[in-house]
């Protein structure tokens, strides 16, 4: 044996060990099934998941979202750090959640990408995330205010209806309108507004439609304006979180004209839990009782001192929970609460947003993609076996076609496979590569292709044996005469693969990761690998018919 | 065992009955793409919601339409997916935006549909804007990927070469795509990855040829360019035919058994590979020969 040649022994062993040990984490993780776990240490079972490869959220199941940032309308001090804060406030939310694992990361500069494996409720989890929290103490109009509002809307839409020729002067019957329909006609928005100690309602059936006309209006201008600064109106329309019935089947929904500033927001909460009986028309709905700061119970103190007789409306993200009327001035130390037709869970889960805080600035959902437990458990019985069926077939076919040197090949296929787990279970990159549908496609694929360097290696021996050459002259022949092809044809397949590797998303990208490792590997266990084999084989036994 | 050793197959000869079928098979899709108002785009690209529910029994699509009516999703998309008690359902964003779409509808189908439980599979919302942007990238990635390749085969290959290894990645492309467009398939991101993979494995044949005729061209000097190229085809094709059979073999069990939600992806790859061993054959070599027909030709015109 010459040096060279030891130097290739050794190197081919020891990829061959390492490959060996660094996948068998991901096979023995893979075969434990629940009582196997049970019978490790937690450490033991870390360590173990540690060191397997991880597997991409379509396989194990779990909910890949984009959220995008409107960092628009904050100040330019708070829009720096706006990005930093939410996803501080979502790692927060997060890990009162409880999810094994999460991934919260920035991608560009208005975008949070969140990743939680192996969830279960996920849309509670997506309604946690993404809520904006923003909790308001405001002041309601009073009932004149609000009336002045409503006759203003009024005015602006008939002016609006009129532009667009959407109002007959006439009535349909070509006859003088009744007095009725005068007053429709000229109160088009106010005329559906029913009244309950002084706070006007809409019929839930005209909510929809009373949204799409203010749209229509500019609200802004419509607005009376602000008297310390002309420029903002001095109030806001919102609307009740919740429809309530009034003795009969119909349901109502509550308007409200909102003081634009408001007096306390969420920043000035301490702590916040759920407890019930909080609400005393209903004392078994759940509700979210919270405390105030010192300089918040003072602001609360003065406000509802000053104000008594009046409403006081809490919103929370635009939307009005509650609006009690102050009976009198709440000291500072009293805990305030806010209830509203939730569920055990909601308000759980709206406890959880307090005490974390509210996002900087609003978010939007952009992309989701979350798959299901018992479709990533299919996924990878499917996939496993396909691969499985493929791998047999291909071997098969191998020996059929190689014989004796078919042998060799599916050894170096099976090397190949194992490199490329142990690899990818190894990598030092932070997030390590995951295995994905697609991935797991791609290492299908590589078995496929990955035979194909030693194909062309065993074609060209042939080949050179056909022209009467010796076998040792043959195999050393057929690998030189082999390498530039292979070289050459497996540089465009890498340079697709990076490709995705650059420009893929989560699943795609996996199938890039597999690819190109496949190939990779495949090129080291055909050129170097199997060759060492030829060379050891036909050394040390004199081999005179290659079988082949 | 051996095959297709020692053969003699006059391919170039056919050079011009394989161009006609090449460009009947291109047509038909270039056909099915206009007539169905361009390729349909999956919610990757398109923008959109979808969502996948396994029921416990077989279910029928119109009683998930009622369903989705009762609740106001409004042009909803239903289909069966790989078998009765699936169902893939695609609507708009817009519904999306102030639903919560899984936990809504799987509600409403478990109370308008008794006795047939529905478990949430997966669920994929694509904002327009995102949409928008995932159908730059998969553009751009197309064509970085062939601005690679087509580096690299100029810099290893003559000009020539290069021009007819990239025409059939053109041709291999607009097959498969062709067929997508036949079988009412839409694109997404795993068929882009598919389309990606067709190029470089299509290439890889192309290359290994190329590699012959050039090898061939300093043993065989002094023949025909035609007959050389033919000799480098015929000594290549058990290579080219057992390396396609045992990516086809994998491919095809990827099809069969993979399951549905790769089932496109599968499909992308088979047609694909069929299409580049045919090419890399009968599409790259023979442009390359036809090339060098006209140029020798021109030269003695002069």
């Amino acid at each position: 044996m010459t040096s060279n040649m030891r130097w290739k022994v050794i190197l081919v062993l020891l990829v061959l060990v390492l490959a060996v040990w660094r996948s068998s984490y991901t096979f023995r993780f893979l075969s434990l099934d629940e009582a196997g776990k049970e019978q490790m240490t937690e450490e033991q079972l870390e360590n173990l998941k540690a060191n397997a490869l991880s597997l991409g959220l379509d396989l194990q199941g779990g909910m890949h979202i984009v959220l995008e940032v409107d960092k628009e309308g904050l100040p330019a001090d708070e829009a720096a750090d706006a990005m930093e804060r939410a996803v501080e406030v979502i790692t927060n939310r997060i890990d009162q959640f409880g999810v094994a694992e999460p991934s919260i990361q920035i991608e560009g500069d208005n975008r949070i990408i969140v990743q939680l494996p192996g969830l279960k409720d996920e849309q509670r989890a997506k309604r946690l995330i993404g809520r904006t929290a923003l909790l308001e103490f405001i002041a309601v109009a009073p009932p004149a205010e609000t009336d002045i509002v409503l006759r203003a809307i009024d005015r602006a839409l008939v002016d609006t209806l009129a532009a667009s020729g959407e109002l007959s002067p006439e009535s349909e019957t070509g006859l003088p309108l009744t007095e009725a329909e005068q007053l429709a006609k000229e109160h088009p928005f106010s005329i559906r507004a029913r009244y309950l100690q002084q706070l006007p309602f809409f019929l839930e059936e005209d909510v929809k439609w009373a949204k799409e006309q203010l749209e229509r209006i500019d609200l802004d201008k419509v607005l009376p304006a602000n008297p310390s600064d002309p420029s903002r109106p001095r109030y806001r329309i919102a609307w009740g979180q919740d429809a309530r019935q009034f003795g009969t089947e119909e349901k109502y929904r509550a308007f409200f004209v909102l003081e634009e500033e408001a007096i306390l927001t969420g920043s000035a909460i301490v702590s916040a839990d759920v407890r019930p009986g909080l609400d005393q028309d209903n004392p078994n709905a759940p509700g979210v009782s919270m405390r105030l700061s010192r300089a918040g119970g003072r602001t609360f103190a003065k406000h509802t001192g000053s104000h008594i007789g009046e409403y006081l409306a809490v919103v929370l993200d635009g939307s009005v929970y509650k609006a009690p009327v102050i009976k009198s001035r709440i000291p500072a130390g009293t805990p305030t609460s806010i209830t509203g037709g939730f569920s055990d869970e909601e308000a759980k889960d709206l406890a959880i947003i307090l005490r974390a805080g509210k996002l900087p600035a609003p978010m939007t959902v952009i992309e989701e993609r979350t798959v299901g437990p018992s479709l990533g458990r299919d996924s990878i019985t499917l996939g496993l076996r396909a691969m499985a069926i493929g791998f047999i077939l291909v071997v098969i076919f191998m020996l059929v076609y190689y014989k004796a040197s078919g042998v060799i090949a599916v050894a170096a296929l099976m090397a190949n496979l194992l490199i490329v787990i142990g690899i990818m279970a190894t990598l030092p990159v932070n997030p390590r590569p995951a295995l994905t549908l697609p991935g797991l496609a791609g290492l299908i694929l590589t078995i496929g292709m990955a035979v194909d360097a030693n194909v062309l290696i065993f074609e060209r021996i042939r080949e050179e044996l056909r022209n009467q050459k010796t076998i040792r002259a043959a195999i050393r022949d057929g690998y030189e005469r082999a390498f530039m092809t292979i070289m050459d044809a497996n540089v465009t397949t890498l340079i697709a693969a990076a490709v995705l590797l650059r420009f893929g998303s989560g699943p795609v990208k996996g199938f890039g990761v597999t690819l190109s490792l496949g190939i990779l590997a495949s090129m080291f266990t055909a050129i170097v690998a199997t060759r060492v084999v030829f060379d050891l084989i036909t050394v040390k036994w004199n081999v005179k018919n290659l079988s082949i | 065992m051996e095959f297709l050793v020692g053969t003699k197959f006059n391919f170039l000869g056919h050079r011009r009955a394989a161009f006609v079928l090449s460009a009947a098979l291109i047509l038909m899709g270039v056909v099915s793409v206009v007539v169905q108002g361009g390729l349909k785009l999956g919610i990757d690209f398109a923008g959109g919601v979808l969502l996948q529910v396994r029921f416990e029994n077989p279910v029928a699509a119109e009683d998930i339409r009622s369903t989705l009516d009762a609740i106001g999703v409004e042009e909803a998309e239903i289909q069966h997916f790989g078998g009765d008690r699936e169902a893939i359902i695609r609507m708009s964003a817009q519904w999306a935006e102030e639903h919560d779409v899984a936990g809504e509808v799987l509600t409403a189908l478990n109370e308008h549909i008794p006795d047939n439980a529905a478990e949430f599979m997966r669920e994929e919302l694509v904002g327009p804007k995102v949409g928008r942007e995932l159908r730059g990238k998969a553009a751009m990635a197309i064509l970085y990927a062939l601005i690679g390749i087509l580096i690299y085969i100029s810099i290893r290959f003559e000009f020539k070469f290069a021009v007819g290894a990239v025409a059939a990645l053109i041709h291999d492309v607009a097959i498969t795509l062709g067929f997508f467009s036949l079988t009412g398939r839409g694109l997404t991101l795993p068929v882009i990855a598919a389309l990606l993979t067709i190029v470089g494995y299509s290439l890889n044949d192309t290359i290994v040829i190329y590699d012959r005729i050039r090898e061939d061209r300093r043993k065989l000097y002094g023949k025909s360019f035609v007959d050389i190229v033919n000799t480098s085809l015929n000594e290549s094709l058990s290579r080219t035919i057992v390396t396609s059979v045992t990516t086809l073999l994998v491919v095809l069990c990827l099809f069969i058994f993979g399951g549905e939600v790769i089932k496109d992806f599968a499909f992308a790859l088979l047609i694909g590979i069929v299409v580049g061993t045919y090419s890399s054959i009968y599409v790259a070599s023979p442009l390359v020969v036809e090339w060098q027909i006209a140029a020798e030709a021109r030269k003695h015109r002069k």
